[in-house]
Parts: structure tokens; sequence; C-alpha cells
């Protein structure tokens, strides 16, 4: 079943082509890499994938809930973890266990407390509950791997297998291929604004990080 | 809608009363220009009041620029904003949830105000309670339904601070000058009628234009 179709869609921004041309579908239980250099074009996809930004050409359908976990972590410095969770649980259209949240990102003990004192890994872990609460079926991360220490890591792949196992389809934009490859289903590989290859992950990508690159990342 | 509009109304005020920034700010505003007004006009001639309704809207008009001013850049911190759009949650809803929350600042500032004038200035503004407070609820609508439109339309500017004053005063004057005639009035203790009920008109009509140009432009304004 088809959760998101994107058919000739082009972004511009003034004259500057930042999206030419893209055709594709994800379907549910997808888990899609979303790879490409800097500038590449993938930040710009996210955003057109969450409905943030229109593209300027094409059609783009998205059916599903969908849930964005981007280079901010979308949550208020003013509130305490479980105010926040509160909060993003009362916008839901599906009842949301936050005491269940809390728990498993492990910040039960400190929910209370601003989120100012919090260190930047425990602003991390909250910030994987608000994205991944409420069972949305289309999660859009970008970068979500950057600046993790080794028990969010963790935390974030039990999420990621946890939420494939539901169906749930996944975009990841990462420069890290090494964790990505462990999850992905299927690539998208962005290439000056252009979709230079899509398709099932081959299998090279597992033992060499660049094929990928050095294959497709040449077209004009 | 309404769920979603009554929980960012919550947040708002949770986060506003928690740090009070803008709050006390616009307070110690109002405060300050009462109290410097108060030495440069004698307090007992007759011709304070006339200008009463004109000083108070005025004064309230720029102290709910500072309130306003802050309803989106909460928002910014952390792209909290993207997050609220891709969760599905209606603009109009957000839009709604905002403007209420600062209808509430707003009029919190202005019941402070207005005991503080009427001791200031040897004014009773009180005669008419009620006409008061409907003057009051109509024209603080119309400082926050363009307030929060106007301030997620700059919110992304450097110079924010400066271009929502510039671009909200002059389309707000319609509405400003109604509560000042409208308050001129009620002060006095002369229940607005026959030609007076004109602003009125004109106040509620300025309220319901211009909610419904919000709600239907919001959506425009936030994405892309």
């Amino acid at each position: 079943m088809s959760v998101l179709s994107a058919g000739k869609v082009s972004k511009f921004f003034g004259n500057f082509p930042a999206l030419r041309n893209l055709n594709f579908t994800l379907e549910a239980g997808d888990c899609v890499a979303l790879l490409g250099r800097n500038g590449a074009g993938k930040t710009t996809l996210i955003h057109l994938m969450s409905g943030l930004s229109r593209p300027t050409e094409g059609t783009l359908e998205i059916t599903r809930r969908v849930s964005l976990l981007g280079h901010g972590i979308g949550v208020y410095d003013e509130l305490s973890a479980r105010e926040n969770l509160l909060f993003f649980a009362g916008l839901a259209t599906v009842p949301v266990d936050v005491e269940a949240w809390l728990e498993k990102v492990n910040l039960k003990d400190v929910a209370d407390a601003p989120l100012r004192e919090y260190s930047r890994g425990m602003r991390q872990r909250l910030a994987l509950a608000r994205a991944f609460m409420g069972e949305p079926e289309l999660l859009l991360l970008d970068e979500p791997f950057t600046s993790l220490d080794d028990k969010a890591t963790a935390l974030l792949q039990t999420l990621l297998a946890q939420a494939l196992a539901r169906k749930a389809t996944i975009v990841l934009s990462t420069h890290q291929i090494p964790e990505a490859m462990a999850l992905a289903t299927r690539i998208l590989f962005l290439e000056r604004g252009k979709l230079a290859y899509a398709g099932p992950r081959p299998e090279e990508m597992l033992t060499d990080s660049t094929w990928l690159y050095r294959t497709y990342g040449a077209i004009s | 809608m309404l769920r979603q509009s009554w929980q960012i109304f919550l947040k708002d005020v949770r986060m506003e009363l928690r740090g009070k920034e803008a709050l006390n700010a616009s307070l110690a505003f109002a405060l300050v220009v009462l109290i410097l007004f108060s030495f440069a006009i004698d307090p007992t001639s007759e011709q304070i009041r006339e200008i009463s309704g004109g000083l108070l809207w005025i004064l309230f008009a720029f102290s709910g620029v500072l309130l306003v001013n802050r309803s989106f850049l909460r928002e910014q911190s952390n792209d909290c904003l993207d997050v609220l759009l891709v969760n599905r949650v209606p603009a109009s809803a957000l839009m709604l949830g905002k403007t209420f929350a600062n209808l509430l600042f707003i009029l919190m500032i202005e019941a402070v105000c207005l005991p503080v004038f009427s001791v200031l200035y040897n004014i009773n503004l009180f005669q008419l309670p009620l006409w008061l407070l409907g003057i009051c609820l109509l024209a603080s609508w119309a400082i926050a339904i363009l307030g929060t439109v106007f301030a997620a339309m700059t919110v992304n500017l450097r110079l924010r601070e400066l271009m929502l004053p510039v671009i909200l005063y002059p389309m707000i004057i319609p509405a400003l000058a109604a509560a000042m005639y409208l308050t001129n009035i009620v002060s006095v203790g002369k229940v607005p009628e026959g030609d007076d009920l004109i602003w009125v008109r004109l106040l509620i009509g300025f309220d319901v234009i211009f909610t419904t140009l919000a709600l239907g432009l919001i959506d425009t304004i936030l994405v892309d």
C-alpha cells in the first residue's frame, strides 16, 4: 500500500533548482535511507515529504500520520519532559501513554525538571519519545544519529525496529551509512537535486559505504 | 480543532507564566508610560478626560506588541513550529490558541493599568463596568488577532521587533479609533447610543472580518 507518492516533483528556490523531477513511491513497512552529499537536497525533500514545504512543480501525496525528527529536537525548553509529552499527546489523534514513554526513554526520575537542566543526551531521548509516540505511520528522520551517545543510538535502533515491526514507513536522511544500512530496505540517493538511484538496498552497501556514491554519484 | 487550540492556549499560558518575560516587560512599560504622562499632564484638568481613551489604547497597543511578538518566537527554538505543522495541527488551531493566549495577556495588562490610570489621573473609568469590559474585549481581540497573524509573518525576519509594529499599527487604526472614542464616552458615565453605536459596530465588524481573514490565510503564511 502506497504511503507516499511523488510524481515529477521539483522544488526551486528562486531560480535555483533544489530538487528536479523526482518520481518515487514509499510503501508501508519500507525503511528508506535517503542518501546524498551535502547540498544534494535531502533536507529539502524531507521538508516536502513532511508537508512543511510545497513542490514548485509536480505532485506529492501523503496518506498517513507523519512524525518528523529534524535538526531541531522539537520540544520546549521552558517545559518539563512530562509537560512536553503531555502537550504533544494532547495534540495526537490516537491515545498515548506518556508515563510509559517516559519510562522507555529513561526520563521518569527527572520528568518534572525543566528541560534547561537536562544534558544533551537527555534532551535527545526526549526528542525520540516525542517523535515516536502516537505510532506515526510515516517517520521522517533527518540526521537522527548525529551526536547520539551509544545508549541513545541503541534506543533509536530499538525504536526504529519496533516501528518497522508495526509496518511504519521510515525515511532516514543520514551520512552515517553503517547505522542506516543495518535497517534500510530501500535507498533514495540524491545527487545535485536529482534522484540518481531509487531502489532496493544494494548488497555492496553493507560492506562498502561509498559504493553508491562512486557508482551513481557523478550524474550531470 | 478546538481541542488542539485549547492545548496550544494552555501551553503558551504555562510557558509565559513560568518565565513572565513578556508580561513583566509589557507591564513595566505600560506603568512607566502612565506615570511619566501623569507628570507631563495636569491630572485634574478636563483635557485629560478628553484624551484618556487615546492615551490608554495607544498604551495597550504598544504594550500588546511586546506580548504578541513572543507568540511565534516560542515555537522557533528547537523547530517546534515545524513539529506542530507536521503533526497535522491545523494552522488555524495554532492561530486561535495563540490569539486567545495573547488576548489573556493583554487583558491582564489592562486589568492592572485601568485602576492605576483611574488613580493617577483622577478619572473613574469604572462607571459603566460592563461597557468598559466589552470595549476591552473587542479592542484587545483586534490587537491579539492581527498581532498574532503579523507575528507569524515576521517571525523569520531579523528585524521582526521593528517590522511587527510597523505593519500592525496602520492596520489596526480603525479598531483603536473606535476603542478610544467609546472609552472616552463610558469614562464620563454615558451609555453609547445613537451615532455612538457606529463605533461599536465598527469594532465588531473589524474583529469578524480580520478573524475570518486570519483563519483563512494563516495556512499560507505558515507553510513554505
